[in-house]
């Protein structure tokens, strides 16, 4: 039954270096879009890119900020899969709404500059924080001995990182050759919520088993006596 | 000194073999050149013909050209293709251009129809620029000119209800297409814009795969349309309007009437009637090709495979 623990206990690692992963993918990948989404109302020029990475970068910066300090306080892999389903949720809006947010933004804001910005606020600020706070957060989870804290760290960052570096090329070089903007977001969103799922149930197993052992344990004490 | 002399040796046979390749057209000079926020801007120039360039490798990238002692008459055939537009209205009062390049079209138009206004639209400021330094384009009462994405501009004309007798799109350069400029979305938006007897042509390609996608997008919005295409450059323009497109009678009689005006300019207008056809009879894209629009328009990728 040990064994049978450890089995399942292994595999929480390189659950947590996917998700991130997938969370660098898809952070890439909305920005990408984001691109896209703001062009019929913004146009495309250089400031729609400034606005856009402003947002990403402001965001996230807030984002790793409130995923450190979130998880000081009993960190567990089913908040973490709860990030993942709020980043998700929180993401829909972007394929949903975006005309209705952005006609009023470029309604009331002639210079198109200060409209990107707001618009990207408005889209991009709420999910992008949530989506910040998962990388903090896997660090807590995955470290455990001081010594190498360092090493899991990078190993994360090239993890989520190289998830981003995909997210970017295939979104721009075929994603958009295949599908419409807002079915990509969707399938964004999905993941998100899967994988944040996933994270849940993964928990859930290991919480049983851990159960199951200790109560074989208190059994096998019992017996004893 | 075996090697030292091969070195030398072969710097001279190599640097001869340079220059001979540089040197056998006559060069063309660089007037001017600056790297803008959008792209480089060249001006070249080569036995009195003055061009823009918008990069240096590429042959397609040749956005106006002129000739500098005789800067009224039109170098490029789309250009004067472009004049096809007159034949679907002969008399436009408001006039939008959207992508200015040397300014070429503004001048002549002005020329042509001298109470005429004519809006002109770019994104580009160092473009308007240059045009204005080395292509004698010109601003007075009538003719302005508007830094401004063109997919703003005409979205912001639509709110304020202002309507144009012609409509010229010309903002696609051979190397980058703005893809929101080719969307339903943005040709419904541009449609706004057309007086009831309004023009709109639009300075397109006519080879690679994107020639499908553009042409069904724009029979969704516009319903048939005419397509003006010589043999001897990829570049097509398209001819709709909001009104059902003029029989050939009514072209023919057009024609007639304008044909001493444009000749000043170097535009045989009776060649561009055998020129046009309609999609009505010649429709050569597939019944069931994608839309460009707003969610799904990969134009800069489909333009590659051509």
């Amino acid at each position: 039954m040990t064994n049978k623990n450890n089995k399942i206990q292994q595999w929480q690692n390189p659950l947590i270096y996917l998700l991130a992963f997938s969370s660098g993918f898809c952070i890439m990948g909305i920005e990408l879009l984001g691109g896209r989404i703001l062009a019929p109302f913004f146009g495309s020029s250089v400031h729609i890119w400034g606005s856009i990475i402003t947002v990403f970068m402001l965001s996230l910066s807030f984002g790793y900020l409130a995923g450190g300090k979130l998880s000081t306080k009993s960190a567990s892999l089913n908040r973490y899969g709860m990030i993942f389903i709020c980043a998700g949720i929180t993401v829909l809006p972007v394929a949903f709404s975006s005309q209705w947010v952005m006609e009023p933004i470029f309604l009331a804001i002639e210079d198109s500059r200060y409209g990107s910005l707001v618009a990207s606020m408005a889209l991009f600020f709420i999910p992008t924080v949530i989506l910040g706070m998962i990388s903090p957060y896997s660090v807590r989870l995955l470290v455990t001995d001081k010594n190498k804290s360092g090493q899991v760290a990078g190993f994360l960052y090239f993890v989520s990182t190289l998830g981003s570096a995909l997210g970017t090329i295939i979104t721009s070089f075929y994603l958009v050759l295949l599908f419409e903007v807002n079915d990509i977001i969707t399938v964004f969103s999905s993941i998100l919520v899967a994988l944040g799922i996933s994270a849940m149930l993964f928990n859930r197993l290991n919480q049983k088993n851990k159960v199951n052992v200790s109560n074989e344990i208190n059994q096998q004490g019992a017996a004893h006596e | 000194m075996n090697n030292s002399i091969l070195t030398v040796m072969l710097g001279i046979i190599s640097s001869v073999m340079l220059s001979s390749i540089f040197s056998a057209p006559v060069q063309a000079k660089t007037i001017h050149s600056e790297r803008s926020l959008y792209r480089n801007i060249l001006v070249e120039e080569r036995r009195g013909l003055r061009c823009l360039k918008f990069n240096v490798r590429s042959s397609k990238t040749q956005q106006s050209c002129m000739l500098v002692d005789d800067p009224q008459r039109l170098v490029f055939n789309y250009t004067k293709m472009l004049f096809s537009s007159l034949l679907v209205n002969p008399k436009p009062e408001r006039i939008l251009i959207v992508g200015l390049g040397g300014g070429t079209m503004s001048n002549t138009l002005h020329q042509i129809f001298p109470n005429a206004t004519i809006t002109n639209v770019e994104i580009d400021p160092a473009v308007i620029k240059v045009a204005r330094e080395y292509f004698g384009f010109f601003e007075n009462e009538h003719i302005t000119s508007v830094v401004q994405d063109g997919r703003i501009f005409v979205k912001r004309a639509a709110l304020k209800k202002k309507k144009y007798d012609w409509i010229i799109l010309d903002a696609f350069n051979g190397d980058y297409i703005p893809e929101h400029l080719l969307t339903k979305e943005f040709l419904q938006e541009t449609k706004q814009l057309l007086s009831s007897n309004g023009v709109l042509s639009a300075n397109t390609f006519s080879v690679s795969d994107l020639y499908n996608f553009e042409s069904a997008t724009y029979k969704a919005v516009f319903g048939d349309f005419f397509n003006v295409r010589n043999n001897r450059n990829s570049n097509r323009i398209i001819l709709t309007s909001i009104k059902p497109l003029p029989d050939g009678k009514l072209i023919a009689e057009r024609a007639k009437a304008l044909a001493n005006t444009l000749a000043v300019f170097d535009v045989n207008i009776a060649d561009l009637t055998s020129q046009m056809t309609s999609t009505e009879t010649v429709q050569d894209w597939p019944e069931n090709t994608r839309l460009l629009t707003d969610q799904y328009s990969p134009a800069n990728l489909l333009n590659l495979s051509n």
